[in-house]
């Protein structure tokens, strides 16, 4: 018993040996490593704040010149000149076929504008608090900006809309300021990936699943993996975040962005990182990407997180209402909404393949103040510059969005209707294309002629996020056979898809004939031996 | 009564043998990178086709070293002498069973005719497929080697048209195969050496 006991000691005490050497250490602090300010610390942010210009005045009392910054940028005046063509373009003037424009709808399109208080054309665009710091810089998920607010979140409990008994939540914007960070995928996402008004619907390549994505739906922002937020490519410089949609570089030729080289390339395209010849083991597939965009056969199909994108849109059906006078909502078999009496019909598909066009990068838009002609062919809402001869083209991936929308066959110009709103005129609430298109033109002050029509349009959005797994690209023959996916390409040889149809008519024509003459020479030996 | 004569040599068996195969394998996988029909499937059989062409290069210095030390290269001059005959053989002559007018040694193994037809195949249909081939093989490195104002559609058409003048010559090679002394003559000679002449 006395040995047992003396042993137990014995081993207690060696194995205490190391706890106590560790104890005399120093305490290691734990820190985080993304941020060297911890803003739980920082007076001006521990107290309550009613709204959200209230937060930005404090977080401006050190960071005095960010609102200066985010005021340059298209992020906040949904302003942009394309030098190229001249076009006056952003968020604030150009229509689409998905919602069509935010003419009259600020309340709830702004919900997404990094500002405060956007609800008509007369929004201060120079006021310093206006800037929404929270809306790219929350860590905590529970940052949210209700349509129908102006771009403000709500911090009082509130029943919107008035009278409908559906309460909004407050939240507590000093636990969110507390808590400040850098911007991430779910901060950019909560714009950008519901882009068009639902998860997924507008680009298709970008969508939820791309918050914490896998491999397979992306390689790089693969979450056990690279990791990489959307801030790792669009590299944000003096606030500002590289990349555009209305000037895309469509082909980069300048190589691997070195730090400390001249230039002002894009860092967010492929190349910037992976230069020119990425294909150290295939040097043919070099080749290829001289002509093809690396999205090309690196994004095999876009809604490839298992939520769906839309795929058309039907404004003309919209305005139904059942037998009782009501709204109607059809579903699918899996749940997602085909029509809505506000919206009308649509259509919507996963792991789409996308459609392939020579592209150069020049996009022009067609505007409220364009002309457009109801035609056979599709109005383009933005007409994608390219040709095979141009030496500034390359074949990109594009989801081509087709839909129907109203237009004005007498002033023959787009139209920019007043949805949303919760007044008499909005048509989501009262389904009255009469009332809503002279409020919408009004605001967007264009001429209108008080008839309308629908037009069919189409819309391209060239495919860049959701790059596969290089095992899952595509492979060759997904191009090169009689029906590949470059089936309407044109200005390139493709061996397999092409052929010159003389050479094969003669070729097979002589081996046929060759045969029929072996074969008739042989029969007649056959005959001939016979006879003798 | 017939004797027999040592024709081919042993390596120029094995050259023929392996060659044909070579051939035959790179018209089989050549109409599938063509897009006529899917058998290995327009990956594969690019890299097979690209296989199959060093395979039959490296063969080919082989068998230009033979030629050359044994004096072979010899038996594909062209000649005029009994072309005529030849071709009035093949035309009526075969179907009465008259005698074949050319008497084949181990100097002279090739007929006149199979002379001018491997000649064409030799400086014509080889060379086209070689060139358009090679070029094939390395187009993206024309733009490197000054070559950029080539059109792969053009390469690639003549590659396609040495591929049909390749198929029609492998037909009627085969089918005159059997038009030896005995129809089995000259393909039990292409495997043993030893051909049966009148």
């Amino acid at each position: 018993m006395k040995v047992a006991l003396a042993l137990c000691c014995a081993g207690w005490l060696a194995a205490s040996g190391p706890v106590r050497a560790e104890e005399a250490k120093p305490e290691a602090k734990p820190v985080k490593l993304t941020t060297t300010a911890d803003h739980g610390k920082f007076k001006q942010l521990q107290k309550t704040f009613d709204s959200g210009p209230e937060v930005t005045k404090a977080c401006l009392e050190c960071h005095t010149e960010a609102a200066g910054q985010i005021h340059r940028t298209k992020h906040w005046k949904w302003e942009f000149l394309n030098p190229e063509t001249k076009q006056t373009l952003g968020k604030k003037t150009v229509i689409n076929n998905f919602c069509i424009s935010i003419a009259s709808n600020y309340a709830s399109c702004t919900s997404c504008h990094v500002g405060y208080g956007w609800k008509d054309a007369n929004f201060d665009f120079a006021k310093q608090e206006n800037v929404d710091c929270l809306a790219c810089h929350d860590t905590t998920g529970n940052y949210k900006k209700p349509p129908g607010f102006a771009g403000n979140p709500v911090t009082k409990d509130t029943e919107f809309p008035p009278g409908s008994g559906k309460i909004i939540k407050g939240i507590d914007l000093a636990k969110i300021a507390q808590k400040v960070g850098k911007s991430s995928r779910d901060t950019c996402g909560a714009c950008h990936f519901n882009g068009g008004g639902g998860d997924g619907v507008k680009h298709g390549d970008m969508d939820s699943s791309l918050a914490a994505p896998t491999k397979d739906i992306d390689v790089h922002m693969d979450a056990e993996g690279l990791d990489f937020t959307c801030g790792t490519c669009h590299k944000t410089s003096s606030h500002d975040v590289a990349g555009s949609r209305y000037t895309p570089t469509a082909k980069d030729d300048k190589g691997v962005q070195v730090r400390g080289k001249a230039g002002s390339g894009n860092p967010a395209t492929c190349v910037a990182c992976h230069d020119n010849a990425p294909h150290k083991k295939e040097p043919r597939l070099n080749h290829h990407a001289t002509k093809i965009a690396c999205q090309t056969c690196h994004i095999p199909t876009y809604a490839r997180g298992g939520i769906a994108t839309k795929m058309t849109w039907d404004w003309s059906t919209a305005g139904k209402r059942d037998a009782d006078g009501k709204h109607i909502v059809k579903k699918d078999a899996k749940g997602r909404i085909t029509y809505e009496s506000r919206k009308g019909d649509f259509t919507l598909a996963e792991n789409v393949k996308p459609e392939y066009a020579w592209f150069n990068g020049n996009v022009q838009y067609t505007l409220l103040t364009d002309k457009i002609e109801k035609t056979e062919q599709r109005t383009q809402i933005n007409k994608m510059g390219g040709s095979p001869s141009d030496g500034k083209s390359m074949i990109w991936p594009m989801k081509v969005f087709r839909g129907s929308q109203p237009y004005d066959p007498v002033n023959k110009s787009l139209i920019t209707p007043h949805t949303a709103g919760n007044d008499d005129t909005g048509f989501w609430k009262n389904l009255d294309w009469d009332k809503a298109i002279p409020v919408g033109m009004q605001d967007s002050g264009a001429p209108y002629s008080g008839k309308f029509d629908f037009i069919k349009t189409e819309m391209s959005w060239p495919i860049t996020h959701m790059v596969a797994p290089k095992d899952k690209a595509l492979g060759c023959v997904e191009c090169h056979a009689r029906d590949g996916r470059l089936t309407g390409i044109q200005g390139v040889y493709l061996p397999a898809r092409d052929n010159n149809r003389l050479v094969d008519t003669a070729g097979w024509a002589i081996v046929f004939l060759t045969l029929l003459g072996v074969i008739g020479h042989g029969t007649l030996r056959i005959v001939t031996a016979r006879k003798h | 009564m017939s004797e027999r004569i040592y024709v081919f040599k042993r390596f120029e068996r094995f050259w023929h043998w392996s060659q044909a195969a070579l051939i035959i394998f790179l018209m089989l996988t050549a109409f599938d990178i063509h897009g006529t029909y899917t058998i290995f499937g327009f990956e594969k059989a690019v890299a097979y086709h690209t296989t199959a062409a060093w395979t039959l290069i490296g063969l080919w210095v082989f068998a230009i070293f033979w030629h050359f030390t044994t004096g072979e290269w010899k038996q594909y001059i062209p000649t005029t002498e009994k072309v005529v005959a030849m071709m009035k053989y093949y035309l009526v002559g075969i179907f009465k069973h008259a005698p074949h007018p050319f008497r084949l040694t181990t100097l002279r193994k090739h007929n006149p005719l199979q002379r001018l037809a491997y000649l064409f195949i030799l400086v014509c249909v080889g060379p086209l497929l070689w060139i358009t081939g090679g070029l094939y093989l390395f187009y993206d490195k024309w733009a490197a080697w000054g070559l950029g104002g080539l059109s792969l559609e053009w390469v690639a058409t003549g590659h396609t048209i040495g591929a049909f003048m390749m198929l029609a010559f492998l037909i009627a090679h085969v089918y005159l195969t059997t038009a030896g002394h005995t129809p089995t003559a000259h393909i039990k000679a292409m495997i043993t050496g030893w051909e049966e002449v009148d």
